[in-house]
């Protein structure tokens, strides 16, 4: 498609609060791979290998941040539908950016802690719950996305989605609690165990701002991608139908 | 009309419609009839009965999930041809008794397959329930439901879109984990005896609830999505 948009002007400050955004997170990823790497201290029993937590928990914790966007979005997206379409195309914009970092980051989650498991448990993947659910999880976001494309970028296609996300949403709480009851291998939830020594908190702290901003700066990247092109589309269509007003005369 | 009369009616039609053509029945029955076959054959079932009482439940929840995919994507398919939907959305029914009507059809059908399939299942996996088999008076409809219920909502979605005999399961599937878990766990404990007597009864909750939930969703989103263009 090589349709140019015209119309507003593009503002620079949008581009200057990328930039500066990227910087902070580059700098903050950069103190938290010093910290987790080099001055955090060795664990006991695991040795350096414990050290991949300090990048799976915050991808953990973050896939669990973004399905929370997706389903607010989708839910903006059922409502603003029929009230007023632009807004709503924006919603599922969100939406879709959202469903992606979801599983960059549920996908990362998953490899680091099978990269973990093999050598602290003998074993690439064991079927407890924790690793279960993000499994499923994992499993949801990847159908959305697909049905996404099965379904085309048209309106109907989003509204699809937008009534996947909402199953999604309430399927991952169920399944959680249902894998939860089944079985239990996975190491207790850093956050409120509280058997964490305060000497490896800046490991974790650090990633997970880190990514999170990183997370956040990717979803904002596509979030204007998707906007765009949803721009270009409007304005084709509305180029076909001045051609064809046109040509009636 | 009712609402009630009206999902009678919708029920009706997709019973007397199966009754003509007998697709969908036939198809699942010896759909499901050649998974079991194959995984007799896998298995080995006769030989050690203990093994065959651990994963019996999950194989015949396995041919039942599969079976009932394949028959409902036809479910809908019918009602493709001749712009038969198109009315159906102009109807000035409500669009849930549609969707309630054609999920009731769909779980007579499979119930009526697992009525032919259990005494085959049990005759080719040589099987004898150890626990209280009444249970799976409980457990057999409520897993179907689950299936059911949520397989013919994701047909549904799917029917205009391409690649729609792939969708089906793509979406059916992850969405049906907890159901999945809890009736295998469920039949699983009843055939087997040797878990603590509170186990099935926590699974048959769970599945109620997860029943519960995802019919309201269904009924709720239906209309979203038949009007979805």
């Amino acid at each position: 498609m090589t349709v140019e948009l015209t119309g507003q002007k593009r503002s620079i400050i949008p581009r200057v609060a990328t930039a500066i955004w990227f910087a902070v997170a580059l700098a903050v990823l950069g103190i938290g791979f010093r910290q987790a790497i080099f001055l955090v201290p060795k664990e006991s029993s695991m040795g350096d290998l414990q050290r991949i937590f300090y990048y799976h928990v915050p991808s953990a914790i973050l896939g669990m941040i973004f399905p929370y966007i997706n389903c607010a979005a989708s839910l903006a997206f059922l409502y603003w539908r029929r009230r007023d379409p632009w807004k709503a195309l924006g919603a599922d914009a969100l939406a879709v950016a959202s469903a992606e970092v979801t599983l960059i980051f549920v996908t990362i989650g998953l490899a680091t802690g099978s990269l973990w498991a093999k050598p602290a448990w003998g074993v690439w993947w064991v079927w407890d719950a924790r690793t279960t659910t993000f499994l499923a999880l994992w499993l949801l976001f990847a159908a959305y996305l697909i049905t996404r494309k099965f379904a085309g970028a048209t309106s109907q296609g989003h509204t699809l989605a937008a009534v996947i996300s909402i199953f999604a949403a309430i399927d991952v709480p169920i399944s959680f609690m249902s894998i939860r009851w089944w079985r239990t291998q996975h190491p207790a939830p850093v956050f409120d165990g509280g058997n964490l020594d305060k000497s490896f908190w800046p490991g974790i702290l650090w990633n997970l701002a880190g990514w999170g901003l990183w997370g956040f700066l990717v979803m904002g990247l596509r979030y204007a991608l998707e906007r765009r092109r949803q721009r270009m589309q409007e304005e084709a269509a509305l180029e076909a139908i001045e051609a064809s007003l046109e040509i009636t005369q | 009309m009712s609402y009630l009369s009206q999902v009678l009616h919708h029920l009706m039609k997709d019973l007397r419609l199966e009754w003509r053509s007998r697709d969908a029945i036939n198809g699942m029955l010896f759909f499901s009839l050649l998974v079991v076959v194959v995984f007799s054959l896998a298995f080995d079932p006769t030989g050690n009965p203990t093994t065959t009482r651990e994963i019996a439940g999950g194989i015949l929840w396995i041919a039942l999930l599969f079976a009932s995919v394949t028959a409902l994507n036809q479910s809908w398919a019918r009602e493709i041809r001749n712009s038969v939907l198109d009315a159906q959305r102009m109807a000035p029914a409500p669009a849930s008794a549609l969707f309630l009507g054609k999920a009731l059809a769909n779980l007579i059908f499979v119930t009526a397959v697992e009525v032919v399939l259990a005494p085959l299942f049990i005759v080719f996996f040589n099987l004898h329930a150890l626990g209280q088999t009444w249970l799976l008076a409980a457990i057999m409809p409520l897993g179907t439901w689950a299936l059911v219920v949520n397989g013919t909502f994701f047909a549904a979605l799917g029917i205009r879109t391409k690649n729609r005999e792939l969708l089906l399961p793509l979406l059916l599937f992850p969405i049906s984990v907890p159901a999945l878990l809890a009736m295998v766990n469920a039949t699983t404990d009843v055939l087997t005896a040797n878990v603590d007597q509170i186990q099935p009864y926590f699974w048959i909750k769970l599945l109620a609830a997860y029943d519960i939930v995802f019919t309201t969703i269904c009924l709720l989103l239906f209309e979203t999505i038949l009007n979805a263009e």
